[in-house]
């Protein structure tokens, strides 16, 4: 039925099975698109966010989708500003990735203003002293750019192609790849930083704040580290996940093993600094604020192990493993490295969010919980749906591999 | 906002903050501009282009 829409030579499951395949992910949008209207509707009472938890579980899916999308800006400055060849058989995928994660949490974040009709006034009348409207910028802005490198991807579709204008400019789009990766990679590096800078900031919450360089806190330098540590072993994983669902390979091996070697270096370097940033915080921020390391963890679920799972379980493990050329190698533990990075950059993004706001922080204070509304899941999870969704459009009509046909003959 | 909004202030971190975005954004809507452009002269046939 939709034949001609497939790229020549590509083999894809029927029209019929595929749709099958997007029911789940359609239902679970239609359940984010139900609870976004009540929201938008009723208001913020439909959650469970209050004064104290003003930043919930929507924003964990907010942080933690831009650090795991942060593979685009990264493939692309290596891929066109490095010039790392042999990436520019992933880097369609990554851009795709990329894509989805920052306008799936834009989309996300749209909902969570409360009054997105408003939502225009961060940028009209901004505060510049503000991380946040650094980050709204940014994030806006690398959304703009993320649309500009998707767009020669569609245009490339089989159909598309055939169009001489549209032809044209794809191929001419292509020519300013470059600069504008360049820019993207000066707009996602400041709003990365920008995320963890506003962590850092929080002076009144001492299991936050961190003292820094001039007028950026260590988290701001922390949070772009993680983020291009976590984000290739993102789309390394997205792209495995389609090999094995296609029964194909996709991408050269060559591609994933320096992706992935990228990663183990810049997680090793992470994990110096965050290992230094946490000694630096048990016996500087935590003193100075009357606290000790143990008063942050005395109620409540989280503890001692949340350290130790985001530092070694999450951080040291997946660093040795993904430096190890005899270890990467193996599809195995290529799979696990990559998941515990991308648990860890979770893990780190739910205790600076969740941790800091429940925690007390006065003598007289109390612990403070929080449980997500099925609204509040719904418009979540709509997003991870949507990600489904996009990428396996992308994967069935798109010449997203470029090396697909290659690697999979067709038998004479 | 812009230098002609009743909040602007002249001073280094207004210039510094808006100079960057809108240079970023010259940046990528440049880049665009010029896509456009060579695509509108190649498909009037004012320039030819190897790729065809």
């Amino acid at each position: 039925m939709d034949t001609p829409l497939i790229p020549e030579g590509a083999k894809r499951c029927s029209f019929g099975l595929f749709l099958l395949w997007l029911l789940p992910w359609l239902a679970i949008l239609a359940w984010g698109g139900l609870a976004a209207g009540l929201c938008l509707i009723k208001g913020l009472n439909q959650t469970n966010m209050s004064n104290i938890f003003a930043f919930a579980v929507w924003i964990i899916f907010d942080l933690g989708v831009i650090a795991l999308g942060a593979g685009a800006f990264f493939t692309g400055f290596l891929t066109y500003v490095i010039g790392k060849k042999e990436l520019k058989n992933i880097i369609n995928a990554a851009v795709i990735i990329g894509f989805i994660c920052y306008s799936g949490a834009t989309a996300m974040l749209g909902i969570d203003i409360g009054q997105p009709i408003r939502g225009w006034f961060i940028f009209w009348h901004a505060n510049i002293h503000s991380m946040l409207v650094e980050v709204s910028f940014c994030i806006t802005c690398y959304l703009g750019v993320l649309i500009v490198e998707f767009v020669p991807i569609i245009l490339e579709n089989r159909k598309l192609d055939e169009v001489k204008e549209l032809h044209v400019f794809g191929h001419n789009l292509h020519h300013v790849m470059g600069v504008i990766a360049a820019t993207g990679t000066f707009l996602s590096f400041f709003h990365q930083g920008s995320l963890g800078g506003m962590f850092g900031v929080l002076y009144g919450r001492p299991f936050a704040a961190r003292e820094g360089f001039y007028i950026w806190p260590w988290t701001f330098f922390l949070f772009v580290l993680s983020a291009i540590a976590a984000g290739p072993c993102f789309t390394i994983l997205c792209t495995k996940l389609t090999e094995k669902l296609s029964r194909k390979k996709l991408v050269p091996d060559n591609a994933y093993q320096l992706l992935a070697k990228i990663s183990g270096w810049m997680l090793t370097l992470y994990m110096i600094l965050k290992i230094a940033d946490t000694f630096g915080w048990i016996y500087g921020v935590a003193p100075r604020a009357g606290l000790k390391f143990m008063d942050f963890y005395r109620e409540g679920p989280y503890g001692v192990w949340m350290v130790v799972a985001e530092i070694f379980i999450c951080g040291i493990i997946p660093a040795i493993i993904l430096m190890s050329p005899k270890l990467r190698q193996q599809q195995r533990w290529l799979i696990s490295a990559c998941l515990l990075n991308c648990t860890g950059v979770i893990l780190n993004r739910f205790a600076f969010i969740i941790v800091t706001l429940a925690i007390p922080v006065m003598p007289f204070d109390r612990f403070w919980s929080y449980l997500p509304t099925w609204q509040e899941w719904g418009v979540g999870l709509a997003v991870i749906a949507y990600g489904f969704v996009v990428f396996s459009l992308a994967y069935r009509y798109l010449p997203v591999f470029p090396k697909e046909n290659e690697l999979n003959p067709v038998p004479e | 906002m812009t230098p002609l909004s009743f909040e602007w202030i002249w001073n280094i971190e207004y210039i510094i903050f808006f100079g960057l975005l809108y240079t970023a954004l010259t940046i990528v809507g440049a880049c665009v501009g010029i896509a456009v452009f060579k695509t509108v002269l190649q498909v009037f046939g004012f320039v030819r282009d190897r790729h065809f």
